[in-house]
């Protein structure tokens, strides 16, 4: 068949999936109030793959190159009407929070272990080490952040009514979104380094915690600063720890990749790795919340700040030990 | 297609579809585009927030962190695979298989984004680019997807108004998809620059010019109209 015959037999074929994919693509809310809903659904597929077998035959009988390259491109828009991945947005988060992510927290438990010593053995190591040798903390913080802090924490400062005022919780918040959120995104992220990069982050936080927390004790500030840490602190540091982990899998992707090439095993552990990084993420925005908006405030007696702080370890701890143990 | 920047994509249907992949070059000024799109915006909401005080404070800090590491990510996965810069230049991203990214996959490519720009000035990702095969950065290779060229649309085969004229000597298929193909492209090229095409078929035709190629092709793609 000569070309120009093969495109008169055709065109309104063509011209009818063309304007198809352009009512698909425009969106559900014009798809819905047009009438051809019905037929696109129905009669799309099989448009699709008689185009698809006129590509072949366009190449095979050699036709201009500028059909060839028409019926490419409407066999790409259909195939990526067709293959595209639907997934209904708000039950699937709900089913997320219920079920996916604590079952992903269990599913990934030797990488949460990992990620979790590497996270706080340092935090432990430092603290003790600057409670036997204090000038250790000017290693690794420099004296105006170690002042800066002793500052924020002084209990004598918190007297006299240097408390920030609550419209600047909304400040802390943007900027705890901003700045955990990204250390947690960059824990992730770095684990692409064979892990290293997740290791570091990991481990430099630990020990920056550690030696922060070792010295304000030792400074006795010990109420001003446990007290506005333990409320955000079981949302806070199990996610930094969620990200480690999920960092750690794609390290363990690129170390280890079994019999598959080495990028289809990184793929593979990161798309695994998912589950963690929204969750980690859900989590930091919790915390920010909780460390704007409760752990700075003042009024509440210390005792509650603690309790509060030890419920919600309790909830976290709940939270991954039981949720989503059997289907709703 | 002996040296070709095409990634080919084998689907169900049994058909080859065939995507040109983006390089360095255009990705750079895609970024860049996208990189001033940000800084503006980031520019209007520095003039605009601090009316609301604290709160416009806070909302900046937020503002900041969308942009630095959701910008991308919403605008691939609900705005058809392209950023506006992307747009710009006529790229958008896709999955390896041809089907459009999705949410993880877009994640995942824009948060390893943070290990392509290291060591500096996005040095990992350039060069992972320059040796990959399909022009990906390791966002990309860690996240299966591809940034091509998207097609702009063609009008299918369009010779245009000539006489078509049959062709008396045996060709091969390869010779007639040449011959078809100038045709298509012969109202794009300058007077010179067809004849000189034209020239090269000189072998097959003996003497032939332009217009009579154009002829021809118009024959070859089934023109009747004056043999």
């Amino acid at each position: 068949m000569k070309q120009e015959a093969f495109e008169a037999r055709y065109a309104d074929a063509w011209a009818e999936l063309e304007q198809w994919i352009v009512l698909l693509s425009a969106g559900r809310r014009k798809l819905t109030s047009s009438v051809d809903r019905g037929k696109i659904g129905r009669e799309m597929p099989a448009r699709y793959r008689q185009v698809c077998h006129h590509l072949s035959l366009a190449r095979a009988r050699r036709y201009s190159i500028g059909l060839q390259q028409r019926l490419n491109r409407l066999a790409l828009d259909g195939h990526q009407h067709l293959y595209r991945a639907r997934t209904p947005v708000f039950s699937a988060i709900l089913r997320f929070i219920i079920i996916g992510f604590p079952q992903a927290f269990r599913r990934q438990w030797r990488y949460m272990l990992a990620a979790t010593l590497l996270f706080y053995l340092p935090i432990a190591g430092m603290a003790l080490a600057v409670q036997i040798e204090p000038e250790l903390i000017y290693s690794l913080v420099d004296p105006g952040q170690v002042a800066q802090m002793e500052d924020m924490y002084d209990p004598a400062n918190r007297v006299l009514g240097r408390e920030r005022e609550s419209e600047k919780d909304v400040v802390m918040f943007g900027f705890y979104i901003m700045n955990n959120i990204g250390v947690g995104f960059r824990t992730f992220a770095g684990g692409l380094l064979f892990g290293i990069g997740s290791i570091f982050f990991l481990c430099f936080n630990g020990l920056y915690f550690g030696a922060i927390a070792s010295h304000l004790t030792s400074a006795g500030y010990t109420e001003t600063f446990w007290s506005f840490v333990s409320g955000h602190s079981a949302f806070e540091l199990t996610a930094i720890a969620i990200f480690g982990a999920a960092g750690l899998m794609l390290g363990m992707g690129a170390l280890a990749p079994g019999r598959k090439v080495r990028w289809q095993s990184i793929r593979d552990r990161a798309l695994d790795s998912m589950p963690l990084v929204y969750g980690g993420t859900g989590m930091l925005v919790a915390a920010a919340f909780v460390e704007a908006f409760w752990s700075s405030t003042t009024w509440p007696p210390v005792g509650l700040k603690y309790m509060v702080g030890a419920v919600l370890w309790i909830l976290t701890g709940l939270y991954f030990g039981l949720m989503g143990r059997s289907e709703p | 297609m002996l040296l070709d920047t095409t990634h080919n994509i084998a689907t169900p249907e049994g058909v080859e579809l065939r995507l040109p992949v983006a390089g360095l070059g255009a990705r750079s000024m895609a970024w860049l585009l996208d990189a001033l799109i940000k800084l503006a915006a980031l520019v209007v909401a520095s003039m605009v927030l601090p009316f609301l005080g604290d709160l416009g404070q806070g909302l900046w800090l937020i503002a900041f962190f969308v942009l630095l590491w959701l910008y991308n990510v919403v605008f691939e996965v609900l705005n058809h695979g392209a950023t506006p810069g992307k747009k710009t230049l006529g790229l958008k991203v896709m999955n390896a298989n041809g089907t459009p990214v999705g949410w993880s996959g877009s994640i995942i490519r824009n948060l390893i984004r943070f290990v392509d720009t290291l060591p500096g000035c996005y040095a990992f990702g350039c060069v992972a680019v320059l040796l990959s095969k399909d022009f990906q950065r390791l966002g990309d290779l860690a996240a299966g997807t591809i940034v091509v060229y998207e097609d702009k649309g063609h009008a299918g085969s369009a010779i245009g108004d000539t006489d078509a004229v049959a062709v008396k000597v045996p060709l091969t298929l390869d010779e007639q998809q040449a011959i078809v193909g100038f045709g298509e492209r012969a109202s794009r090229l300058n007077r010179d620059r067809a004849e000189e095409l034209a020239g090269l078929m000189t072998p097959v035709f003996g003497e032939v010019d332009a217009d009579r190629l154009r002829s021809h092709a118009a024959w070859l793609v089934g023109g009747e109209r004056n043999q």
